[in-house]
């Protein structure tokens, strides 16, 4: 880990009160000065092409061309906040590209849940980022006690964006978060969710990464509480020359909690690539932890890449469970001649066999309309390789 | 009145960098409403035929011909073959994870029969194969073939026999892992497509066991990728009997 040792006696970091370990941000801070500038040779950087990214890694964003749009139910509360008032409910950021972001930020879109409010009309946050400047921006999303709410957060647009958003969850609020990326094939995104959850409190965040030229999004959960739940679904489908990332931090620092960690991708075209990084800590004190997370990838054409790389660190031996696999495997000639023997043709198989594929965490999503932007993304894209 | 005519039929698999011959001139006629047996050790070739017939690309065909009412098979795709009237119903049926069977049977039908089928009349043919397969009504939620145990997948195969009714079906070792109870319901299903007279039915099998339940019209025994002996329903009586044996000596 690089940066590690900087932190300790600077006026404006964040240090961890508990001793660092290996998949533990060594780092937390607002200043984006305290993070090394990035080489690309850093560990949580090496699979990133930094080239791509438009200038996001190197900050001094403009305002032009972001914007937001926040409809939901009267439940809820919609404002945009000046960063300054809202700045000591934000987590801090952890790496120097999300630090950035964080300073260039004038107004922070917040979404807040009252406490026992329950609402089944899902808020939407649309972010459209367009034109050469890069730009940044954060949504801070608070979930009162006992509440029951739906996020979507929707990225559109052929801009660069670097995304953050601060998710807060009180003692036994529920929260389901999706992440659309559905932007121009131009768009660039690199977004980072920092989740912290009180205790009983149920986040379940769902990503679907369609779109963009690079795609990077870190989601990074905190159980502050014990007895809380973290579901994090992914489904993303990489197509010729794309870079779709995703990583994911679960942080058990509170025993009794419990976190599942699905997602699948599809690849095809030359140069897709996509990433997934699966990092699971489990701290001396989370007792009674129950983990699992799981990554299939499904390679449709030569010249796709997948990386996946499940990481568990265990540092008690009282969990309940923890465990891990990461697949990926090309497309099963054996389905595909089965369903063509019952008369089906080929195309028509393969979509099958793709949407099979999706299936279950397609049906987990729990929201609708995203499952359905997901499966018909997946049909659109897969006609395309015919 | 459907035909399958095999010609001559020669079929390689690749073996590494061979190419291991496996079929060596295979003749064979097939008329709907007659019920042919395919006999022959494990490693004859008897399963080559079926795949090759059915279009695996595992396998290719070297020479000779495969026709179906006088069109060329081999020219065709895969689900070309299975919409021109062929089935085969496989030892080893494929697992299709996150597709419900009632989705595949209905789109399966759609190709097939070129429309798709009216919901009403469909679900009750549907529940009615089923149900004549002893087949529980909850399997149409179920995955393809997804945990299936081997007497499910068998009947499973046999409920696709039954709605898609091709012209010609081929059945490779479809009594294999079968139980007494399983190979009654199993060869009753195939018992009610043949006797409808529009089908063709080719039994592969090593066991003379499932002629006990669906009786042939012809028997024809396999030996080193070629049909060594024909006959009737007596010739699986002498195998049952005598064994293999007694055909192997004609290799050259």
């Amino acid at each position: 880990m690089t940066g590690a040792t900087k932190a300790t006696n600077v006026d404006d970091a964040v240090v961890p009160d508990v001793p660092p370990t290996d998949l533990s941000p060594s780092l937390s801070s607002f200043d984006a000065e305290l993070f090394e500038p990035l080489t690309g040779r850093e560990e949580s950087w090496r699979f990133t092409p930094l080239r791509r990214l438009r200038g996001l890694e190197l900050g001094n964003h403009g305002q032009t061309g972001l914007s937001y749009l926040m409809t939901g139910p009267a439940t809820v509360a919609l404002s945009k906040d000046a960063a300054e008032q809202v700045r000591d409910r934000v987590i801090a950021p952890s790496d120097r590209v999300a630090a950035l972001a964080w300073q260039a930020v004038r107004e922070v879109a917040h979404v807040a849940i009252p406490a026992n409010a329950v609402s089944e009309e899902p808020v939407h946050v649309t972010i459209t980022a367009t034109g050469d400047a890069t730009c940044a921006g954060h949504v801070l999303i608070e979930a009162g006690a006992n509440s029951a709410t739906t996020v979507v957060l929707d990225h559109l647009g052929d801009g660069a964006y670097a995304g953050d958003v601060t998710v807060r969850l009180a003692q036994g609020a529920q929260l389901r978060l999706a992440s659309l990326q559905q932007q121009e094939p131009e768009g660039v995104l690199v977004s980072n969710i920092n989740a912290e959850l009180e205790a009983d409190a149920q986040l379940k965040a769902v990503a679907i990464t369609l779109g963009g030229d690079v795609v990077r999004c870190n989601t990074a959960v905190r159980f502050a509480g014990r007895g809380g739940e973290a579901v994090l679904l992914g489904a993303f489908f990489t197509a010729a020359g794309q870079h779709q990332e995703h990583r994911l931090f679960v942080d058990h620092a509170q025993p009794d909690c419990r976190s599942d960690v699905a997602y699948k991708g599809a690849l095809a075209g030359d140069k897709a690539h996509s990433v997934w990084v699966g990092d699971v800590l489990i701290r001396a004190n989370a007792t009674g932890t129950s983990t699992y997370e799981l990554n299939r990838n499904l390679v449709l054409t030569d010249g796709a890449r997948a990386d996946s790389v499940p990481n568990l660190e265990i540092e008690t031996g009282e969990v309940a469970g923890a465990g891990h696999a990461a697949a990926t495997g090309r497309f099963d000639e054996e389905q595909l001649f089965y369903l063509q023997s019952r008369g089906i043709p080929r195309g028509e198989a393969r979509r099958l066999v793709v949407l099979g594929f999706f299936a279950d965490v397609a049906r987990r999503i729990g929201i609708e309309a995203v499952a359905d932007a997901l499966v018909a993304t997946v049909e659109e894209r897969l006609s395309e390789y015919e | 009145m459907s035909k399958l005519e095999i010609a001559d039929l020669h079929v390689s698999v690749a073996d590494g960098e061979e190419r291991k011959p496996i079929l060596k001139g295979v003749n064979l006629a097939i008329d709907s409403g007659q019920t042919h047996a395919v006999m022959g050790r494990n490693g004859s070739g008897k399963s080559t035929l079926a795949y090759a017939v059915a279009g695996h690309p595992k396998y290719e065909v070297t020479s000779g011909q495969v026709l179906l009412d006088g069109r060329d098979l081999l020219a065709m795709s895969v689900d070309e073959r299975a919409r021109a009237g062929l089935f085969l119903a496989m030892q080893y049926p494929v697992e299709v994870p996150g597709v419900s069977m009632s989705n595949f049977l209905r789109t399966s039908v759609t190709a097939v029969r070129g429309e798709a089928p009216k919901l009403r009349p469909w679900l009750k043919e549907l529940k009615e194969a089923m149900a004549s397969l002893d087949i529980d009504p909850s399997f149409g939620e179920r995955n393809v073939n997804e945990g299936f145990s081997g007497g499910e997948r068998k009947r499973a195969e046999i409920l696709q026999l039954e709605l898609l009714r091709p012209a010609i079906a081929i059945l490779d070792e479809t009594d294999s892992g079968l139980d007494v109870d399983a190979l009654r319901i199993v060869s009753r299903g195939i018992n009610h497509v043949a006797e409808s007279g529009e089908t063709g039915v080719l039994l592969i099998t090593h066991f003379t066991r499932i002629l006990q339940y669906v009786q042939p019209d012809f028997v024809h025994v396999f030996a080193d990728g070629r049909i060594v002996a024909e006959g009737g329903p007596e010739l699986a009586e002498r195998i049952e009997a005598e064994g293999y044996d007694q055909f192997s000596v004609e290799r050259v």
